[in-house]
């Protein structure tokens, strides 16, 4: 511990030469079981930088972030902050250098209230909490913020995206002098995002804080970054300024040799009947309200229909609805025809698929292995049973090592527990169990969140071939582009309601925006 | 005789009395429950910590003639035996429920190892007040003749729903038990947090024990304890995971158990065993009511392992 005393405290800091970076790393190196995830990753933030962390799905960008606060402890390699060496042995000391971070996977406490939640990230809690002075303090606060959340609502009733804010917030509030953000805005609407990233801009300019960022969106890293790093597999391939480097060579340096997938167009398919018809449809949420009111959507083969929305509005409840997972209040699902509840041996009769989202949660068993996730849709099917009644081992992870080269997900071990890969790798898995086979329905949610560009192109393209094919595809997304790129019809869904619905080619985007908002 | 004369309205008050009697070791059990099961930890063994709080009580009070320092003993097992608990549960990949039912079997052994020697003396008891002294009615006085220990446990649940709602512990408590996540994201010791937990909640189980032996039915034996650790247990779950709601669940556990003796004095006497086991069927019935399989159970931990 004597390394902490002499590390200096945040607020003790003298005036900072600009020439000292604000943080460094040297030599990083991290193992997770066979697994490299860091090799010798070594770094310089500058003083004052907006500094751009780019990597694929498992390259360690996560991981190397989370060695630094300590999160997870390195294995080896040094941290230094302005200069000296920390031994920061978990987050909080990291805090009191004047490290904080934005975690990917939300590090809020469910149970709580977004109010109780901004009030434990303070340091240090005071030993008895007045919670009007807190209230008062912390709205005060957000009015300066370039969004604001409900402070008395619980943290696991929110919707990503507003938890997602909360995170923000929490870091926001407790102003460090370094701050760290995981894919910050993958679930804030682009007019937040660039809000939020031009305040923390501002911040950089008068040297008052250091932003490491890491994102997925090329946009945002040419628009506010001034330096960039980039990981491949564990290794660091670049690191340095920003300026001369292009989107296009920054994928190259990521990618390395991989290749990107191509956009698969729009082919021109005949009007089919309609497949899907969800008539008057009621759904309760979690706790009881009614989170989907009286919807109605006709669905075609071959088309793609894109619900757009902020998150929160009853998507989730509705695409819980259609994958069995919650039964609705009120109102009917036809397919084909016929009525649909939910079960799996409907979903094998109407061969509909599902990519939800959150998948770690929503669509596998964490603690299976990549080969018994892989056939959880086939395990007891002709092919994969021995004598009618067993299941097939070997035949499942044929299935599995197939998929898994196919679908590129790493690392390619079929035997792994599934809940010690990446956010990232957990969705291609998904997406490779959902999309094998012959598909005639597809219901997806967000299935592009937290995913590179190249895997993003990837589902996308998987997603217009389905159509292209015949299929019915439902898309519920929170990103606008995504959707006018593969929709042929696109609605806006607001507090449970379709508000607005148009061909996607005649649709007007300041309406859905302001659709979006409840105008 | 004046008990003749209250009739039926001796039924309600019988009850009263045996809610608050019967409800008092469940009580200190559920709340020292909660306070380990919002930590994200279960503590089986609570019914371990009541049968050795019990007879350590009743050793200690013999032997010093003291009955509060029986009480201060019987809390001081109670807290070993959750510091083994916490001990075996901080290595990793150690199954709580397991431990704990471990425990509870070890608790029950150590006390009828060491209680033998204790069945027969009598020792000092713990002292009553006597609220219903005004009345001429000897029922009235039996029922509202409460121990001191009852008024320590009605202060106890507000005072433990304040702390997890107020204080900086009370928060880490609450954040360790719903989200190691972010309990580690906030740099808080889980594992030291959860022991503090479980040893405070071992004091409470252990105390409750004291009541048993020291006041009702106020005699060490080997039969002493007919499950309420275990019930406690359950009633933590119907209670939501909170302290006051403990209370009052305790108390309807408690007068539920005193249904067929308070019938029983009006000369209800069919069915005896059945109304006796009115808290049993009462807890089926309560999970039953309050379940939903479309709604999260809310109020429960996220952290604790029935939930992963």
């Amino acid at each position: 511990m004597n390394d902490l005393a002499g590390c200096g405290y945040p607020g003790h800091a003298a005036e900072v030469s600009h020439a000292r970076p604000a943080l460094e790393a040297i030599g990083l190196c991290k193992r997770f079981g066979p697994l490299q995830v860091l090799d010798e990753v070594s770094f310089k933030l500058g003083q004052g930088a907006f500094h751009a962390l780019l990597g694929g799905n498992g390259a360690g960008k996560s991981t190397l972030v989370k060695c630094v606060m300590g999160y997870h402890a390195a294995d080896r390699g040094t941290v230094l902050v302005e200069n000296r060496e920390c031994a920061i042995g978990n987050p909080r000391d990291a805090h009191r250098y004047g490290l904080g971070m934005v975690y990917q996977h939300f590090t809020l406490v469910p149970e709580m209230t977004v109010l109780e939640n901004l009030v434990l990230s303070r340091l240090p809690i005071p030993a008895m909490i007045r919670w009007r002075e807190e209230k008062q303090r912390l709205a005060a606060l957000m009015e300066e913020m370039p969004f604001s959340v409900p402070l008395d609502r619980k943290a696991g009733e929110l919707a990503a995206g507003e938890k997602q804010k909360v995170e923000l917030l929490k870091q926001l509030f407790l102003q460090p002098r370094i701050l760290i953000l995981d894919e910050p805005t993958s679930v804030l609407t682009p007019q937040e995002a660039d809000s939020l990233l031009g305040m923390l801009k501002k911040r950089t300019r008068s040297h008052r804080l250091t932003v490491l960022i890491i994102t997925h969106k090329f946009r945002e890293v040419m628009d506010f970054a001034d330096a960039v790093s980039v990981l491949r597999r564990g290794k660091l391939v670049y690191s340095g300024p920003l300026a001369g480097q292009t989107p296009a060579r920054l994928a190259e340096l990521m990618t390395g040799s991989e290749e990107i997938a191509r956009t698969v167009t729009r082919e021109k398919v005949e009007e089919k009947p309609v497949r899907l018809e969800i008539d008057r449809l009621d759904v309760a949420s979690d706790h009881g309200a009614r989170a989907v009111k009286e919807l109605s959507i006709r669905l075609r083969g071959g088309e793609i229909f894109g619900i757009a929305g902020v998150s929160g509005n009853g998507q989730q409840e509705l695409v819980q609805a259609l994958s069995g997972q919650r039964r609705p209040d009120r109102g009917a699902i036809r397919i084909d025809g016929s009525p649909y509840a939910g079960t799996r041996r409907e979903m094998a009769r109407f061969r509909l698929r599902c990519l939800p989202e959150e998948p770690l949660r929503n669509a596998c068993v964490p603690r299976m292995s990549l080969a018994e996730n892989l056939a959880l849709r086939t395990f007891d099917r002709p092919g994969f049973t021995r004598w009618r009644w067993f299941v097939d081992a070997k035949a499942q992870k044929t299935q599995a090592r197939e998929l898994i080269e196919r679908y590129r997900v790493h690392p390619p071990e079929p035997e792994r527990r599934l809940d010690t890969l990446s956010g990232g790798n957990v969705q291609r898995l998904v997406l490779a169990r959902e999309l094998s086979g012959q598909v005639e329905l597809l219901i997806a949610a967000n299935p592009c969140f937290g995913l590179d560009f190249a895997a993003t192109a990837e589902v996308r393209r998987q997603l217009m071939q389905a159509r292209n094919r015949g299929a019915a595809v439902l898309l519920v997304s929170e990103d606008l582009d995504e959707l006018l790129e593969l929709s042929d019809r696109i609605a806006v869904m607001f507090e449970g309601r379709l508000t607005y619905e148009s061909w996607t080619a005649e649709a007007d985007l300041d309406t859905i925006g302001l659709r979006m908002a409840g105008h | 005789m004046n008990g003749e004369a209250l009739g039926w309205w001796g039924v309600p008050l019988a009850i009263l009395g045996g809610a608050i009697r019967a409800g008092t070791p469940y009580l200190f059990v559920s709340l020292g429950e909660c306070l380990t099961e919002k930590s994200g930890r279960i503590n089986l063994g609570l019914e371990g910590n009541l049968v050795l709080g019990a007879m350590s009580a009743y050793a200690v009070s013999y032997l010093s003639g003291s009955p509060w320092l029986g009480v201060l003993a019987a809390g001081g097992t109670g807290m070993l035996l959750g510091l083994l608990h916490a001990w075996l549960c901080s290595f990793p990949k150690v199954n709580d429920i397991a431990v704990g039912i471990a425990l509870m079997l070890f608790g029950i052994g150590v006390a009828f190892f060491f209680g033998k020697p204790y069945i027969q003396p009598a020792a000092p008891h713990l002292p009553a007040l006597g609220f219903g002294d005004w009345s001429a009615s000897a029922q009235v006085r039996a029922a509202l003749e409460i121990n001191v220990l009852f008024l320590i446990g009605l202060g106890t649940a507000p005072l433990l729903g304040w702390f997890l709602a107020n204080t900086r512990w009370g928060l880490m408590v609450r954040t360790v038990g719903d989200s190691r996540n972010a309990a580690e994201a906030l740099g808080f010791p889980v594992n030291r947090v959860r022991a503090a937990a479980t040893v405070a909640g071992g004091f409470l189980a252990g105390v409750g024990g004291a009541f048993l032996s020291l006041y009702y039915p106020g005699s060490w034996n080997e039969g002493l304890s007919s499950g309420q650790g275990l019930i406690a247990v359950a009633l933590v779950v119907f209670a939501r995971w909170q302290p006051m709601r403990c209370l009052y669940a305790s108390l309807l556990f408690g007068g539920a158990g005193a249904l067929g003796p308070a019938l029983q004095s009006v000369g209800i006497t069919g069915g005896y065993y059945l109304f006796n086991a009115a808290p049993y069927v009462l807890t089926l019935l309560l999970m039953a009511a309050t379940c939903s399989p479309e709604r999260t159970l809310s109020g429960i931990p996220g952290e604790l392992s029935v939930t992963k």
